[in-house]
């Protein structure tokens, strides 16, 4: 599909159109001397197509060249959009000022993280679950941990992973190597395991039909679903672990968006600390997308097959292949977990979560299938029996709206629609009257199969 | 809880490789954090104690390239043994002239251009969320033309990154397993260890104290720190530093055109470390880039960590020429665009405003300065050595000078010096074989300490 595309950013130079590049290929096959012999890395041959977000953007691009006019309203990327609380961008200013003075400069940091920013995050989301400091990893970001982890795990683990789900765990095991080849037929690579999510099973896979894999990848709430995983189905997906010695690679960066009683941890669950790493991010939840901080649990009891601590791995990957967080980050994922601060996220929470709501109610008044929005900012809407890209690029071109095509995050998301819910409210609104005017009066093929 | 505390008494004292050395989670080589004495936890990583046998067990082998490491990083293992030096003597005045870690403060023109973009980030107008992972474009368009102005690098080559030893690694994983590489030796450790993460070595071999499958490129006094091209095996990779990270050699123009024409020969990549560019005293070239033909076999990385004191702000760059290519003509550029898309997700903005102020006119002439305050340091050191008769090498070009230490081991040197002056140094074999014999001492710090640790040197060795 997309194996020829350029440079998959808006901001990267190269970008030849398809037949270019093949010429240019061509040329250099020849041995024009031009080449080094070092071969390339076969894994990345591998992928099939640019990661999925920069090619999102690339679309945005093109459609502003061909609309220059057009009033695009993204709902694409899960972009935050919303100014951080002044606390918490205050605390970063004050922090960096300090870096200016003998007694407020800091360089290099404990690769783990401030220790201090560690206690924080282990008393404000693991408080009742027994998570100690020294077991949370602060990072810069959960795309970046998943990476960091996949290089702690190696090429010759096998993985599961939910279908739909967010790409980096698909495309971080092809680039490590576990992944096998693509096979064009299923849109699946050989070695990873999908299991497949959809309303016939609750957004939750039938686990006494998936086999064994070393690891589980499980996002909840669910990127892109919106579905939150109930305490009954964590409690099977955690016996499910422990009774195949897996590793469950839990993803919580949308927890801080539950707003029923479903759990905001693996770690709720009894048994997960002999089996699960959690992931988690200051993105979606304090607007930290661009500032960059994150973490990882990895529990002391986690152990492989020989009994060696997980932790004691990945501490050295941590220290190998990373320098620690921005010091200046840190300062504000600090002031973002002081009640204050932790107030303030909230209200900004909320406001994505209105959002949301209001995009759940525009596509179920349509009569649409709609699913999410409620435990997540995205919203899951089914076209049955529509083509994804091109229920995208319908949107695209008649509401000027930009989405996320579903079959972008595996091949259960065929039929689907990602609307994120981040933007501002008159964008949010607009939208939904743009698309009720494009869904309601049968404007659209895509209504009528 | 208890799981730690058991692995702490069940501690194998069978071995004298100072390299087999406990980890530290709590990583106290941050100089104004006081470690608590309890968070040092004294783990081995090599054997399972009885406990761990009845503990529940996953059934997920552990990474076989993990394994073959043979100890910490050697930076956290300099850090613990300071800890655990302060430990012992908890009024001694220690001074850090180890881990290569800037203390000077970061000029106000910078630091205020990172508290302007916080502020901003809290407005509507000055809100930003994700940047393109490559790097903000003025940032770019900045690294071009102050460190590549003429020599044909352009902005889209540039990538931004949160450091260069990042990017060491998501260069590994853009080359994968199944390259070959060479390293300097000694050498900078995260080239060394990264490739055995990897997976691209074989096991470590203790009697010649290297990892099969690197070819180790010898440097030293004798060869004027540059390796004899003509008995270097070929390899797909090599890793090279200058100004050096440990020796301080930066390698001459006629040194590095050797270097080009080898890879060309060998259809060889160079990764290029020049994160000390900028110590630079003489006229040695400052990036690879400045040799002819190097844009067809060379990536340069480079940091902000020592120019200005980004060691913890986090922010470097990788360069990636378009007419770098692999062996069947596709761009390198392109996956590690590819890479950097999906393993990372752009540095820090705050960071980004903050370097873009560097390389304004006066945020440089200011880093300069600071700069010029270690080059300072880094004299003083090598005055007081020389005048102790030492062998002294480097400290022209870098901030670190290499002292001789013939016939000793040199985690015994450091443990001397660290026992007898309270002085944390680097040993040289930290760094591979052949820095066996040498110490290595950074030229970071605060003025009156390195005044007093060079006393303190000459106090030991009159």
């Amino acid at each position: 599909m997309y194996k020829l595309s350029a440079c998959c950013s808006m901001s990267c130079g190269i970008s030849l159109p398809p037949k270019m590049i093949l010429a240019s290929l061509r040329g250099h096959k020849q041995g024009n001397g031009r080449c080094t012999n070092v071969p390339r890395n076969v894994n990345l041959e591998k992928l099939q197509n640019n990661y999925l977000f920069p090619e999102i953007s690339k679309r945005e691009l093109q459609h502003l060249e061909k609309y220059p006019n057009a009033k695009v309203i993204s709902l694409g990327i899960g972009d935050t959009t919303e100014p951080i609380p002044e606390q918490i961008s205050l605390s970063m200013a004050n922090y960096a000022h300090a870096l200016s003075t003998a007694e407020g400069y800091r360089g290099y940091g404990a690769e783990q993280g401030n220790q201090v920013l560690r206690k924080a995050i282990a008393e404000t989301f693991y408080k009742d679950v027994a998570i100690k400091d020294t077991e949370v990893f602060v990072s810069d970001g959960a795309q970046c941990d998943i990476s960091r982890l996949q290089l702690l795990l190696g090429s010759k683990v096998t993985i599961a992973v939910q279908d739909p789900s967010f790409p980096a765990y698909i495309d971080s095991s092809v680039i490590i190597g576990q992944a096998g080849d693509f096979q064009d037929k299923t849109g699946k690579y050989q070695n990873i395991e999908y299991m497949q999510l959809g309303p016939q099973n609750n957004f939750f896979p039938n686990l006494t039909i998936t086999p064994r894999t070393d690891i589980i990848f499980f996002c909840s709430p669910n990127n892109p679903t919106g579905h939150a995983a109930t305490r009954k189905q964590l409690q099977q997906l955690v016996e499910f672990a422990r009774d195949n010695g897996s590793i469950i690679i839990f993803d919580s960066a949308y927890a801080t968006y539950v707003s029923d009683d479903s759990p905001k941890s693996i770690f709720e669950i009894p048994g997960a600390k002999e089996v699960a790493i959690e992931i988690s991010s200051f993105s979606k939840f304090a607007g930290f997308t661009g500032v960059r901080l994150g973490w990882t649990v990895v529990p002391e009891e986690l152990l492989f097959s020989g009994g060696f601590p997980v932790i004691h791995d990945f501490n050295r990957i941590v220290c190998t292949c990373f320098n620690g967080a921005s010091n200046i980050s840190q300062a504000g994922g600090l002031a973002c977990l002081s009640s204050e601060g932790f107030q303030a996220i909230r209200a900004v929470i909320d406001y994505y979560k209105e959002n949301a709501r209001i995009l759940v109610d525009t596509f179920a008044s349509l009569g649409l299938e709609v699913y999410g929005g409620v435990n997540a900012p995205y919203v899951w809407v089914h076209f049955p029996g529509s083509k994804s890209w091109n229920v995208f690029a319908e949107i695209l071109e008649k509401t000027h709206i930009i989405t996320v095509p579903g079959s972008g995050f595996g091949p259960g998301g065929a039929e689907y629609i990602r609307i994120s819910a981040f933007g501002r409210r008159e964008r949010i609104i607009e939208a939904s009257w743009r698309l009720e005017k494009l869904f309601s009066m049968g404007k659209s093929p895509l209504l009528t199969v | 809880m208890s799981l730690m505390n058991n692995l702490s008494t069940s501690m194998i004292s069978s071995s004298s490789s100072p390299f087999l050395a406990p980890i530290s989670f709590n990583s106290s080589r941050t100089q104004s954090v006081t470690v608590p004495p309890k968070s040092i936890s004294l783990v081995k990583c090599v054997s399972t104690p009885q406990e761990q046998q009845t503990a529940y067990k996953t059934k997920v082998s552990r990474n076989a390239n993990i394994a073959k490491l043979q100890a910490g990083y050697l930076f956290p293992e300099v850090a613990r043994r300071r800890a655990a030096h302060l430990l012992k003597y908890p009024n001694a005045q220690v001074i850090s002239l180890g881990i290569g870690d800037t203390t000077e403060p970061i000029p106000d023109v910078i630091t205020s251009a990172m508290a302007k973009r916080s502020h901003g980030l809290s407005t509507l107008e000055g809100y930003s969320g994700y940047g393109a992972e490559q790097g903000e474009k003025a940032l770019r368009a900045a690294l071009a033309s102050t460190f590549y102005g003429n020599l044909g690098i352009e902005e889209d080559d540039i990538f931004v990154s949160d450091g260069a030893k990042c990017d060491i690694s998501r260069l590994q994983v853009v080359f994968g397993s199944n390259v070959t590489m060479a390293v300097q030796d000694p050498s900078y450790p995260a080239y060394v260890d990264s490739s055995v993460i990897m997976g691209q070595t074989g096991q470590f071999q203790k009697d010649v104290e290297k990892y099969a499958n690197i070819e180790y490129m010898r440097c030293t006094p004798e060869n004027g720190f540059f390796p004899d091209l003509s008995t270097v095996a070929r390899t797909d990779i090599i890793f090279f530093c200058s100004p050096n990270n440990p020796t301080g050699a930066a390698a001459t123009r006629d040194q590095l055109t050797r270097l080009v024409k080898f890879a060309k020969d060998n259809g060889s990549i160079i990764v290029y470390d020049s994160a000390y560019a900028l110590y630079i005293s003489d006229d040695k070239p400052r990036s690879i880039f400045e040799i002819p033909g190097a844009k067809e076999v060379a990536i340069e990385t480079a940091s902000f960590s020592k120019y200005a004191g980004f060691t913890g702000v986090r922010l470097g760059w990788t360069v990636v020429p378009k007419q770098l290519l692999f062996s069947d003509g596709f761009p390198v550029a392109k996956d590690f665009n590819r890479i950097v898309c999906t393993c990372f997700n752009g540095a820090s903005n705050i960071s980004q405003a903050g370097g873009l102020a560097c390389l304004s006119p006066e945020g440089f002439e200011a880093m300069q300065e600071v700069i010029g305050f270690y080059k300072e340091n880094t004299k003083i050191i090598v005055e007081t050595f020389n005048s102790l008769g030492f062998k002294v090498y480097g400290g022209q070009n870098a901030p670190y000078v290499w002292v001789h230490f013939p016939g000793r081991n040199s985690w015994d040197v450091f443990s001397e010096i660290l026992e007898k002056t309270h002085i944390v140094t680097t040993p040289g074999s930290g760094f591979g074989p052949g820095g066996e014999g040498f110490v290595r001492v950074s030229a970071f710090g605060h003025r009156e300490n390195v005044l007093e640790a060079c006393r303190r040197f000459k106090q030991l060795y009159n």
